[in-house]
Formats: structure tokens, sequence, C-alpha cells
């Protein structure tokens, strides 16, 4: 299925120096996704696409170069970004009824400095509604499909985005992160996927789900691919105040780099006896071939992982029920009609949003709500300040990076969990970064029944170059295995 | 009739009051959109105050320079950490569905205004629990259009800090003075516009009653709806005597919302949904606390302007005025400033106080014209108490001269030039009106000399008509005086 | 602690989610089977622990009062569903008193 696309970088160099014309390689991306997305039994992982502007931008690039530019380290590479970003042309609808045909007046940081570095935005692509689900089942729009078997999920809620990846569209897209939207459908594809620290990526255009705990994420084909899209997007941004003003490391650079003296932590709470034995044979490999290259292997507890689900789906929900409150009919979005003001906003509501949000607003509105607020939100703000001094713990004694698998079980099929909390449980091993702001990135370390099992690193805050370095060298030992 | 006359008198009324200040930045407290008053609908909006998806708010630093000031000026601890919190409630014209505000830790907390003196003499203090800063909301407007409700978003996100005092309040008349002295302190550190009329000043009471001399509080409601000060005492008045029927009447307080109709006089129940509101707040994950130094708040504190009470003491220290110049003086810190410059240049703080609190005040009040664009500048009015003193013209000719500088702006020497109103002290020119005078009007002269002093009057007017009014009347009078002894 | 069919339609009202009279025992059946995971929290003693109120906290950063404003790339009619003299139009609320019980 495989279709031989250069990675990110090579196609940026071979835009730069003219060898190929960037709309040429805009027109192969179309191509591809006119082969595998479309259609009812196609992925349908692209929500939106504009081919005409795309190849205007590609136009631009060449014309940038002509004119003595030095072109960007993106230039000409197309890319897909999740539709909970906001851009300027094609929809913003996060999923949803509710922003049916909404366009964004303004952009999102990451979008524009996308566009800086060159990049040219093909599309937006499918997601759980509002970013609230781990399989993309909850989009308004359908579901998308996993490029390696049709007939599962690619993850959520950035599985659009992962399949574009997979399928070979494009090399580089972004997705969001709020409980591991980004690594599990990334484990799901057999990609790479990031999510950096807290406040290492502006969240000004990012439509909010849970403020404290969402990042725009990045999908990579490979290590590389990856590291090159977050060096383009990592930086403050002053219409951001959870921007963090902390200088952005060289990922790329990171390849070369020895893993000599690294202690690796593997904890013991991420493989529970229940884990499918051959997921965590999978990851002891990987861990064995970093032994191989002079990485130290320790084991270690993170004592409270198993409080990460309840703490999450106390958290998530509340914030997301006071960001929601913003789709009311009012000044944007879909409207339904009515005489009275209170029935419009129900009505709007009601039918503007799916299932699982509804359930999400509910839960979150009542556990801010008045006589529930201690025992719940305020309850679980402490548990996870638990959960993050794990990791510090961990860290201080001279741990540099954990390793974990990513998910539970490979991709699942589609319709295969009905019940809500079993859905939330995919998030296991990954909402505990989210909670505690840490780096993680996920990439593949082998297959299952033929489909693809991802490995977590994870590291301290703003410590991602560690997180490469690792992961490139996972990457050049398995080589092929990783995909066997 | 008599018994609810009688009945207050058993009661005392407990009030706190909430009021809401807009601060005076030039743009609003989370995004870079102008708070101009005035401009067309919805021109001041950006994806921030519009609540866009993907939008978030960046806070304001002149707003807290602005709420820190106000806090130190009401004697309040201000928090070296604060929190901004989200108040979720649904309404038209709140963009975000939910307001951001401060909650569990505000801004500054535990401070108090004097507003006056006890039956002993002690201080009348009023607490002030809590300053804490917030955003506005935009405006609906309800009768525009048929069967809709227009919004107007250019308020929204206006930064506010809203001022909780302690249920220290116990009649009408301590609320106004509470409210007016809070409104001079405000204006002394010029934080705001101060103005209740276009809103940028609000105030909300909360009200109960219990028997004079008894601890436990009683069940209190919500007045709103007041657009001035007096207003505000009216309305605690009439909810007062509302209480105190129920009460009587053995009847229970309920806990709601009145408005206030200043029209019929009245407090009437604000339409509720259901219940009360729940707000469900929780701190706001997209902004960080506010971190204030101890050193950047006392630095402000150094830097504030001399306050209301300082100032007051000062004046019956440096210029000796009683209380009543005192207090007419200091109402306004420009007042006071241009006051203090006539005083300072012109050396008798007296006589500088007079023409402030008369010719000048009597001026402004009547043309409406604000000081900061008053005609007549300090140094000028000044220079003619110097003429005045020296004699350089009479006392009316110098009234005449001030009229003419507020109407032309012109220094006081060029228009007494001007109008020929110099004042003749010249002993040889004065002795030979008197001497005409006194001429002419022989009859009177002799009967003066006989013992019928009042006449004295007219020798003086009839000096004053030859001179054209220059002449110095009490250099005249003295004049008579020697003539009628020699 | 779980879920009585009242709190769903108190919740959903503060929420302003309709919801049909049928689906109220669904969503409070789902939501008390959710919360009953969640209550494991309550047996964690987090008594040395404050809470956590906002990661990577160096103190909100301040924002000079002047510059321009951000700019919309098309206009608000664009968007917007319902415009007016450059108003935005809802239906009616019911009474004037409505807005002064509902806008705090």
């Amino acid at each position: 299925m495989t279709v031989p696309v250069a990675s990110a970088a090579e196609l940026a160099r071979q835009h730069a120096m003219g060898t190929t014309p960037p709309g040429k390689t805009v027109e192969q991306a179309f191509a591809r996704a006119a082969e595998v997305d479309a259609g009812p039994s196609g992925l349908n992982a692209m929500l939106w696409h504009d081919r005409d502007a795309a190849l205007g931008a590609a136009a631009e690039v060449v014309e940038l170069a002509r004119q003595g530019n030095r072109p960007g380290p993106l230039a000409g590479v197309p890319v897909v970004v999740k539709d909970n970003i906001a851009t300027l042309t094609m929809p913003t609808t996060c999923g949803s009824r509710i922003l049916e045909g909404y366009v964004s007046p303004f952009e999102a940081t990451v979008v524009t400095r996308l566009r800086t570095a060159g990049a040219i935005i093909i599309g937006k692509t499918n997601m759980d509604e509002f970013a609230m689900g781990s399989s993309t089942e909850n989009s308004a729009y359908g579901p998308a499909r996993n490029p390696l078997d049709p007939t599962r999920v690619p993850g959520g809620s950035s599985g659009g985005s992962a399949a574009c990846v997979a399928a070979g569209i494009v090399r580089v897209a972004l997705g969001s992160e709020t409980g591991g939207s980004v690594r599990q459908p990334a484990a799901f594809c057999g990609i790479v996927g990031v999510k950096p620290t807290y406040g290492r990526v502006s969240r000004y255009g990012l439509v909010a789900f849970a403020s404290s705990l969402d990042q725009v994420g990045v999908f990579g084909r490979t290590v590389e691919d990856a590291a090159i899209g977050l060096g383009v997007i990592a930086g403050r941004d002053r219409y951001d105040s959870t921007s963090a003003d902390v200088a952005v490391d060289d990922y790329v650079a990171t390849a070369s780099e020895s893993l000599h003296g690294v202690v690796i932590g593997r904890p013991r709470e991420y493989f529970p006896d229940s884990l499918d034995a051959r997921i965590r044979e999978r990851c002891d490999a990987a861990l064995e071939k970093l032994r191989e290259l002079g990485a130290t292997v320790r084991h270690v507890s993170l004592p409270h992982t198993d409080l990460a689900i309840p703490t999450y789906y106390i958290i998530a929900p509340a914030e997301a029920s006071s960001n929601l409150a913003r789709f009311d009919g009012v000044r944007y979005g879909v409207r339904a009609k009515a005489t009275a003001l209170r029935e419009m906003y129900a009505d709007t509501r009601s039918h503007g949003f799916g299932r699982e949000v509804t359930r999400r607003i509910l839960l979150g509105t009542y556990v801010l709500s008045a006589g529930y607020y201690d025992a719940y939100y305020r309850k679980a703000q402490e548990v996870r300040a638990l959960i993050a001094s794990d990791f510090q713990n961990v860290f201080d004694r001279g741990v540099d990076v954990l390793f974990t698998p990513t998910a539970p079980t490979p991709a699942f099929p589609i319709g295969a969990k009905a019940d809500p909390y079993e859905m939330y449980l995919s998030d296991i091993f990954t909402a505990t970064a989210n909670l505690a702001g840490i780096p993680a990135l996920s990439l593949p370390i082998g297959r299952v029944d033929g489909l693809p099992v991802g490995g977590q690193v994870m590291g301290r805050h703003f410590a991602e170059a560690a997180l490469f370095r690792v992961a490139f060298a996972i990457e050049r030992a398995l080589g092929e295995a990783a995909h066997r | 009739m008599s018994a609810s006359v009688a009945a207050p008198a058993k009661y005392e009324m407990v009030v706190g009051l909430e009021v809401h200040v807009q601060l005076r930045t030039r743009t609003k407290l989370f995004c870079n959109c102008s708070t101009q008053f005035g401009d067309p609908p919805n021109r001041n909006t950006c994806p921030v105050c519009l609540a866009l998806p993907g939008s978030l708010p960046v806070l304001n630093e002149s707003a807290v320079e602005l709420a820190v000031r106000a806090a130190l000026a009401l004697n309040a601890k201000v928090q070296e950490e604060s929190i901004f919190a989200r108040k979720n409630y649904f309404y038209p014209d709140l963009p975000k569905g939910y307001q951001i505000s401060q909650f569990d830790k505000p801004l500054a907390i535990e401070g108090q205004l004097v507003i006056g003196e006890q039956a002993d003499g002690s201080p009348l203090r009023v607490g002030i629990t809590r300053v804490h800063m917030e955003e506005d909301a935009g405006k609906s407007i309800h009768d525009r259009y048929p069967a809709a409700t227009a919004i107007d978003l250019n308020r929204a996100g206006t930064p506010l800090i809203e001022i909780v005092s302690e249920p220290d309040i116990r009649s009408a008349a301590e609320a106004g003075s509470y409210l007016r002295l809070l409104r001079q302190v405000l204006e002394y550190v010029d934080v705001s516009d101060l103005n209740m009329e276009e809103g940028s000043l609000r105030v909300d009471a909360n009200i109960s009653i219990r028997a004079r001399g008894t601890a436990k509080l009683g069940t209190k409601t919500e007045v709103k709806n007041m657009n001035s000060f007096s207003g505000v005492e009216r309305a605690l008045e009439a909810e007062f005597a509302r209480q105190v029927a129920i009460v009587e009447a053995h009847g229970r307080v309920e806990q709601e919302t009145l408005l206030w109709d200043a029209d019929r006089g009245t407090v009437r129940p604000a339409r509720t949904k259901e219940g009360s509101h729940d707000y469900r707040y929780f701190p706001d994950p997209d902004l960080p606390p506010l971190r204030l130094t101890k050193e950047w708040i006392e630095r402000l504190r150094d830097r504030l302007p001399e306050l209301p009470d300082a100032r007051r003491q000062r004046f019956a220290t440096e210029h000796k005025l009683g209380s009543y110049d005192i207090d007419v003086l200091t109402a306004s810190p420009r007042i006071a400033e241009y006051f203090e410059a006539v005083a300072h240049a012109h050396g008798d703080s007296k006589t500088a106080a007079n023409w402030v609190m008369g010719e000048v005040l009597a001026v402004l009040k009547n043309t409406g014209v604000p000081l900061d664009r008053f005609s007549v500048r300090p140094a000028d009015l000044a220079t003619l108490l110097d003429m005045v003193r020296s004699g350089a013209v009479s006392n009316s000719a110098a009234k005449r001269i001030f009229a003419l500088m507020v109407q032309t702006g012109d220094r006081p020497e060029q228009i007494a030039e001007r109008e020929g109103l110099a004042q003749v002290g010249d002993e040889a020119q004065l002795t030979a009106w008197v001497d005409q005078v006194i001429a002419d009007k022989a009859a009177e002269w002799q009967r003066y000399l006989a013992g019928e002093k009042k006449l004295l009057g007219v020798f003086v007017g009839a000096v004053m008509k030859s001179s054209g009014g220059r002449a110095d009347p009490r250099k005249v009078n003295q004049l008579l005086a020697t003539r009628a002894s020699g | 602690m779980s879920v009585t069919e009242n709190e769903v339609r108190h919740v959903a009202v503060l929420a302003r989610l309709g919801l049909d009279a049928d689906q109220i025992p669904t969503i409070a059946a789902e939501l008390n089977g959710i919360l009953a995971h969640m209550e494991i929290l309550s047996r964690v003693d987090t008594s040395a622990v404050g809470a956590v109120t906002g990661i990577g906290a160096a103190g909100t950063p301040l924002r000079v009062d002047g510059g321009n404003q951000i700019p919309l790339v098309r206009p608000r009619e664009a968007f917007a569903p319902a415009m007016r003299d450059g108003f935005l139009l809802v239906p009616r609320l019911a009474t004037h008193e409505d807005q002064d019980a509902e806008s705090p």
C-alpha cells in the first residue's frame, strides 16, 4: 500500500534546488488522496481540501525562491491540519455540525508558522467531534478508517491526520493532544506522533477542548519528518498566555547523538500483567536495542498511574463544558430557528453537538456544579499534582526518559467499543503525560496480527530533544522490523 | 400609620455595597481592541472578545497597574499572587459563555475607608472585603428592533474592578457617604472616568435588617438598577421599609434580587428563572496566576498621588483653612491642585480659597466647562489677587476683570489697562476728587460733621462715580476721615 | 455519589442543552457508570499537595496597553448568523427584567 513519497526534508531540498516543482508534489498528494480517501469506501481522512489554493501556494514558493529568498525547512511540502485548528481558507468545523460551514477569519499561530516555513496546507482532517474521542468515530462527518485495515479505526481524536500520513498522502500533519489524541492514532497507524511539553507550542487558533491539557501535536512518517514539523511550530507566542518562553532545540540534529549514558526508565505500571504479551515483547525488544546502543534501562515505579483516567475524565470534561459554552449560535456557526432565546440556545446546542460531546458537557458541568466542585474537580486537580510528582521523582533520581507501550491494544474494529468508559481506557498509557504536562512521542516498534504497535517515549519538561534522540536511535536500530 | 413610623427605629439596616468601576485603559483587559466609548456597534471587536473558536486572553499591564493603585488607595492588601477564574453563565452579551473574573484569590483584600466619625469621635470605618479584576460584558438593547435584542460587543472585555464592602453600613446616609468618599479616592488616583450615567461606575446593594442591639444577620436581598448615589440612598430606604413591614407582620424576608424603579420610588422583584445562579467558578486555565513582587507593589505605592485624607490634613496645617473650606477645595483633586497653584503663587491661602470657592467654582458650575479647559490659568488668577492686595485694582474691579479673563483668557494686567480699570491711589488725584465732592455736597457734609455718620457712603459713592469707579475706596475713606477731623 | 434524573435535568439547563425527556434515564445511567470509576479518587490522600492551577506558571505575561486590534480577514457579517446595522441580533428576551435577572 505504501507509495514511496520522499521525506519532508528531501522534498524541501528538491523544491529548493528546483529539481522537483512543488506543484508536482502537490498534485501527487491530491492524486493519492483521490485514490484512497474519497468515496464511500475511502478513508474519509480529509474533510475539506482546496486544490486550487494549494497549487497557488506552490506557485508562490517558486516565486519566492526566484526572488532570492531562502527557502524554509518545509518549502513546498504538502501538509494537512486537523479540523480544530483555525485556517483562513477551508472550514474549521472540529468535526461538528455546530460549526458546519464556519470559515475562521483569523489563522492559528501554528498555521502561520507552517506557511512561513513554506509548507502547503492541502486539507483539513477528520477528527472526533471537538477532539472528544479515541477513534474518530465521533465525527459528525462520518468515521475515518485505518489505512492499514479499513475495517478498523485509525485512532482518535486526530485520526484523520494520522491516516493521511499513513496512507502516503502527506509526510507531515498536525493534530492535537488532550489525553493521547496524537500518540494513540500514531500507534494505531504505524507512524510517529509527538505531543510537546505543555506550553511548547502555541494554542492560539487551536479550538479549546481542555485548556490545561491541550497541545498541538505533530505526525510524521518518520522521526525526522516529525522533528522538522515540531521545530517549525514550536516557540513562544504572545497571543497565548500559557505559551512558554523557552528556546527551541534543533530536534533534527539529535539524530546523530549517542545514547551512551542515557538512563531509560521502564515503569512497571505501564506493563501490567493484563497487557497483551506480544505488545510487551515488542517494547522489551526495543529496550534491548537501546541497551545495545549504550543506554541503561532501569525499572521504576509511577505509583499513581491508575488514577490517571478518573482524573483526566473529571478535569477534561469540566474545562470542556466551559470552553464549549461559546457555541450558542449568537456570533458564528449554526443557529437553530427559534422565537425565544432559551429555545435558540437549547436547540442550537442539542442539534449541533453529538452524543459524546453532550455527555462530556453534562459530566463536566456536573463536576463543577455547586456541592460537587470540591469532591470532584478540586480533588482531581490535587491528584493530578500527585501524578506529576511521580514523574518528577523519577526524573530527579537520574532517569532521562521513560519507555512504555503507547496503547494497550492495536487498532480495534469500527464500532467495537460501545461503552464510553471502555473507550476512555484507550488513553490509559497516554493521559498521564498530558496531566503532567511532559512531552511524549510514539513511534512504530512492530506489528501484532499485522497491526502496528507503538512504543512511547516520555521525558522532562522541554526535553523534546531527548525524546527525539532516543526515537531516532530506535528507528534506526529496528529498521524494517518496526513495520513487521 | 403610626406603627410604621415607630417600627423603623426598632430595626437597623445592615448594608454592603458592590461597586463596579471601569478602568480607563486604552485597550480591553484581554485584547488590543479599543475601549473608546460611542464607536459604531461591534467595530471594536476581534477574535478574542468575539470568543471565536481558538482565541485566547492576554492580560493588559495598564489595567493591572490601575487596579493595584485603586486597591492601595483603599488601604487594601495587594496579593502577590492572585488568580483569574471563570464565572460561567449564558447571556447573549457574554461571548465566551463565561466572564473572566477573580474568585478564590482576588487581587486585594482587607481594605477600609473612614467615612466619618462616630458619636464618640472615633472614626467610622467601612471595611472593604476585596478588590478584584474582571472583564465587562457587552450591551444588550431590547427595544431597537421588533422581536429582537440587539447586541453590541464593543464594551465586552473592558477592564473593571469590583470593590466589595463589608456589611458595615448602617444607614442610607452612611451608604451615600461611603460612595461619595469612594468616588473621591478613586478620582484622586485617576483610575476611571467614574461616570454613573455612562456606566463607568455601577452600584449594587445587599441589605438585610435586624432588631437594634442584636448581632444575628437577617436574610439579605440584592438591590440593583440604581443610577445615582441619591438613588442608592432612596432605594435602601425603600427596601428597608419593605423588609420592616414584612417582619413586623411576622412574615419572612425572601432572598431575592430587586430592581429600583426611580420613577415610582419603589423596588420590585426581578424576574428570575429558577433559583439562584450556579456560576461553577474554577481557575481559568488560559491564564497563569498574576504574580506581583512586593517591590513592584511598594514602588506603585510610593508613586501614588496624595490621597484625600492626607491632603485634607495638609491643607489644615499648611494653609490653615477651616474644615468647610477644606472639604470644598479637596472634593476634587483637580480643584485642589488649582487652588494650591494659586495659593502658592499669590502667597495668601485664605484669599485664594475664597476666590476659588466663590468665583471659580461658580463659573465652572454655570458653564459646565471642565477645569482642564478653564480659560483662567492659576498664575493669572494669582496675579489678579496680587493686584488687589497691592491696591492696583479695587475688589469690585477685580471681579469685572475676572469675568473678562473667563471670556477671553487674557492676562489681568492687560485687561485692567485695556478697560481702564486700574485703581487710582494717587493722593493728589484722590484729594482733588474728594475736595470736589465735599464742595458739591456741602449741605450733606455739614450734616455728616454734625453726626450723621451714615452719610459717609454718599461721599464715597460720589467719589467713586467721579473717578469712574477707579478710586481706591480705602484711601477715599481715609481722606474723608482726615477731612472730617481736620 | 450518584446522579439523579432531576440532577441531569438541572445540569442540562445549566449547560443550555435541550435534552428530550426520554433521553434522560439513559444519560443518567451513562453518567453514573462513568462517575462510579471516579470514586477511587475520594480515597486518595492529597493532604500534602496543593491543587494544580496552571502548569508551567511563571506568572501570566502582561501586554502593553496599546497596539493594533487583531484583524479579521473577512467582515463579521460573513460569519455572523444574524446582523443588522452592525448589531448582532438574537430573539428578544421575554422581558427587559429578564436581563437584569440573568446578567449579574
